[in-house]
């Protein structure tokens, strides 16, 4: 007898099945893959992605992290402890060293930022490591360029992202093929939204490092941003540090990323909180994006994450 | 709350970055950041109103020529469904976008000027949602404000449309009045259309039924990772052998006699693993990994159905093609990579048969080779057999990519109509 039955499924659902489908295809296909965990709350949710990808079995390809040598010292903690808990490779790329190499010069005063930086010593470390395809948390809600880029996203052994010259990507068929020295970022979290991160971190119980909860903090105000104080910014006399209850909605070099005055202590209390606000991401929290309009496609044009 | 993939085709002139732009901002997808960034654009640019397509032309090129050159992806979401919109620009040189776009939607918005009625673009998109085999079109009549909302000119719409849409597959048709400027009949039913009984836009994108639009009759497993844990911590896991894959039809139950191809021996499902766990069924589209009752010589690119439902063991294959680029043209004697499920291999074009003009579904059969955004109905020979169904009956099993051996891009999308072995 037919049963009627309900084959509809649920939103994580869908994108977890969509974003294992990709990981297993890079891992088939690729001669040497990598995944960039960084220890934000999108490399981590990829992380889980890739155990449930290949579970049994490890994780068949290391972990890289590009650290500026300005990162909040809780997400590096929670960085290694992962690592390590997963039995994985993490291959760290210092921006120092590329500093120290001559590669890159450091930027000076006050608005000095190793953002930018950080694109050499990427594209250095997938040519050095012969990375053919690097995994990246980026989500097409995110911001505008990143809206029109693909899953499979081809760079040149530049590194470089060609926009107008982007290859179709049609079903669930994903073109992997490239010449030596080329790459392709993969992006399998492509299709999730701020909201769906959350709702899958609080569904999974997935850990986060502490910083994305309320917690109190010393910081200045810049651009309407609250920034934290530390050894690694210049402070203005006109920019006066106080103590407030925050928390970050991203997590990147602790120069540029901005934290959000909360109280939100729980994954819970964070989800209600994000499905309230009226600000993105990355407008909120992040001042390399707000240089110009087309800052974040200047940026990936380079090679930027 | 599931998801629904929709693509929305026409020109910023039928009010199409507008519709979508008071679907994101009424379901609060639109943020005060995105929208003072737009705001302060179109100032700066003079212009008197905020154009809401400044949010979704994303690169710098779209926005210094005011063209949308690429699909971008939008998301917004209701208490009912998330929604992932592909906003594909319409013009005739963007055929490969809006065939990209449609590739995964589930559902397309056609948008129509009332004032204009159904142009030759509006022909176009609804034969490239029905050759994509997208389930579900609804024709958006906009502008109904510019008309004085009269039914009388939605009707005629409606039956010049109906009669267009009768020789392509279109399975389910929905006709809705709109005004995207003014919201009528966008998100609430409006007060303007009276004599119109039908939902408002979102609410037939939040109810409309699409779970059963996959195919979920023929089993159908594409293998794409062989999962062995060599070195697992766990001892258990020493002589684990797994298939991993995305379900592409069917439903598949531990205990189904299952089949596996090429090599046409039978076995069981022993079961059906997951990280979170066994399960008792899997369906499309999930991303699970079977465990199988013998020891058969599997991998990546093989398929597994049942035994009395099986693909077509193929390397003759007949099938629409929509071509991609401008660097080479599609003619025979062309040598290709294809593409399909997870295996590739190789493809020679035997023959063009026709080239179909996308605007009058005229059959040129003089055509020897197709240019950038030209579709035509190609044979293909290929190296090794691929295990395909019509496009028609399976969009994942059906559907196929070309790539271009010197550049490695892809090139050509194809819908198989027929296969031989």
């Amino acid at each position: 007898m037919l049963q009627q039955r309900d084959y509809t499924t649920s939103q994580l659902d869908v994108l977890e099945a969509e974003a294992i489908h990709i990981m297993r295809e890079v891992a088939a296909e690729f001669e040497r893959p990598c995944l960039l965990f960084s220890g934000g709350k999108d490399s981590i949710v990829m992380l889980r992605i890739a155990e449930k990808a290949f579970w049994p079995a490890p994780i068949p390809f290391p972990l890289m992290h590009i650290d500026t040598g300005h990162n909040f010292p809780e997400v590096l903690e929670f960085r290694d402890r992962r690592s390590e808990e997963l039995g994985a490779r993490l291959v760290v790329a210092l921006v120092q060293d590329s500093i120290d190499a001559g590669r890159v010069a450091e930027e000076t005063g006050r608005r000095a930022s190793r953002n930018r930086l950080q694109t050499t010593t990427l594209l250095d470390a997938i040519e050095d490591n012969e990375f053919d395809a690097v995994f990246g948390g980026a989500r097409r809600d995110e911001e505008k360029a990143r809206a029109k880029e693909r899953v499979f996203s081809f760079r040149d052994e530049f590194g470089q992202w060609d926009p107008k010259n982007q290859r179709p990507e049609l079903w669930n068929l994903y073109n992997a093929r490239i010449r030596k020295g080329e790459h392709i970022r993969v992006f399998p979290l492509s299709n999730w939204t701020e909201l769906d991160i959350w709702d899958y971190i609080r569904r999974e119980g997935i850990e986060i490092p502490s910083i994305y909860f309320a917690h109190t903090r010393s910081v200045f105000e810049r651009d309407g941003m609250l920034l934290a104080d530390s050894e690694f910014v210049t402070r203005g006399d006109d920019e006066p540090v106080f103590e407030a209850v925050v928390r970050y909605r991203t997590v990147g070099d602790l120069t540029i990323t901005g934290a959000v005055q909360s109280t939100a202590a729980t994954v819970e209390a964070i989800i209600e909180e994000i499905a309230a606000t009226r600000l993105t991401e990355r407008g909120a929290t992040r001042a390399d994006d707000r240089s110009s309009e087309a800052a974040m496609e200047d940026r990936k044009r380079e090679g930027y994450f | 709350m599931d998801i629904l993939r929709f693509a929305t085709a026409g020109s910023v002139d039928d009010g199409k970055s507008t519709l979508i732009g008071r679907l994101l901002f009424d379901s609060k997808a639109i943020f005060e950041d995105q929208l003072e960034a737009v705001e302060r654009t179109s100032r700066d640019r003079g212009t008197e109103y905020t154009d809401l397509s400044l949010l979704t032309d994303g690169l710098r090129a779209e926005r210094e020529q005011g063209i949308t050159i690429d699909v971008a992806y939008r998301y917004f979401a209701t208490p009912r469904r998330k929604f992932i919109i592909a906003d594909t620009p319409g013009h005739i040189q963007y055929t490969r976008n809006m065939v990209t776009g449609a590739s995964t939607a589930d559902l397309a918005i056609i948008l129509i000027d009332a004032r204009k009625g159904v142009l030759e673009q509006s022909r176009r998109h609804a034969f490239l949602t029905s050759l994509l085999r997208v389930p579900h079109l609804v024709l958006a009549v906009n502008k109904m404000d510019l008309v004085d909302y009269s039914q009388e000119r939605f009707e005629e719409i409606r039956e010049e449309f109906t009669s267009f849409a009768s020789k392509l597959n279109v399975s389910d048709l929905t006709f809705i009045p709109i005004s995207a400027l003014h919201g009528d009949n966008v998100v609430s039913r409006s007060e303007n259309t009276p004599w119109y009984q039908g939902s408002s836009l979102l609410h037939h994108l939040e109810n409309v039924h699409i779970a059963s639009d996959r195919n979920l009759v023929d089993v159908r497993f594409p293998v794409q990772y062989v999962i062995r844990p060599q070195k697992a911590t766990d001892p258990a896991f020493h002589d684990y052998r797994g298939y991993a894959g995305q379900v592409a039809g069917g439903v598949l139950k531990p205990g189904d006699e299952v089949l596996h191809l090429p090599s046409g021996l039978a076995t069981r499902i022993a079961s059906i693993d997951t990280f979170d766990g066994p399960v008792e069924e899997a369906f499309p589209p999930m991303s699970v990994t079977l465990r199988l009752e013998d020891d058969i010589d599997i991998s990546r690119g093989d398929m597994i159905c049942r035994p009395n439902n099986q693909p077509q063991a193929a390397q003759e294959l007949e099938a629409m093609v929509c071509w991609m680029t401008d660097a080479v043209k599609l003619a025979p004697r062309s040598k290709l990579t294809i593409k399909h499920t997870t295996r590739t291999a190789r493809a020679l074009v035997r023959d063009v048969h026709y080239r179909l003009d996308v605007n009058t579904l005229h059959r040129d059969e003089t055509a020897t080779a197709l240019g950038l955004n030209e579709i035509g109905r190609v044979s293909l020979r290929v190296t090794h057999p691929l295990f395909v169904d019509e496009y028609s009956r399976n969009r994942l099993t059906g559907g196929f990519i070309l790539v271009e051996e010197g550049s490695n891009t892809t090139v050509g999308a194809g819908m198989i109509v027929d296969a031989r072995g």
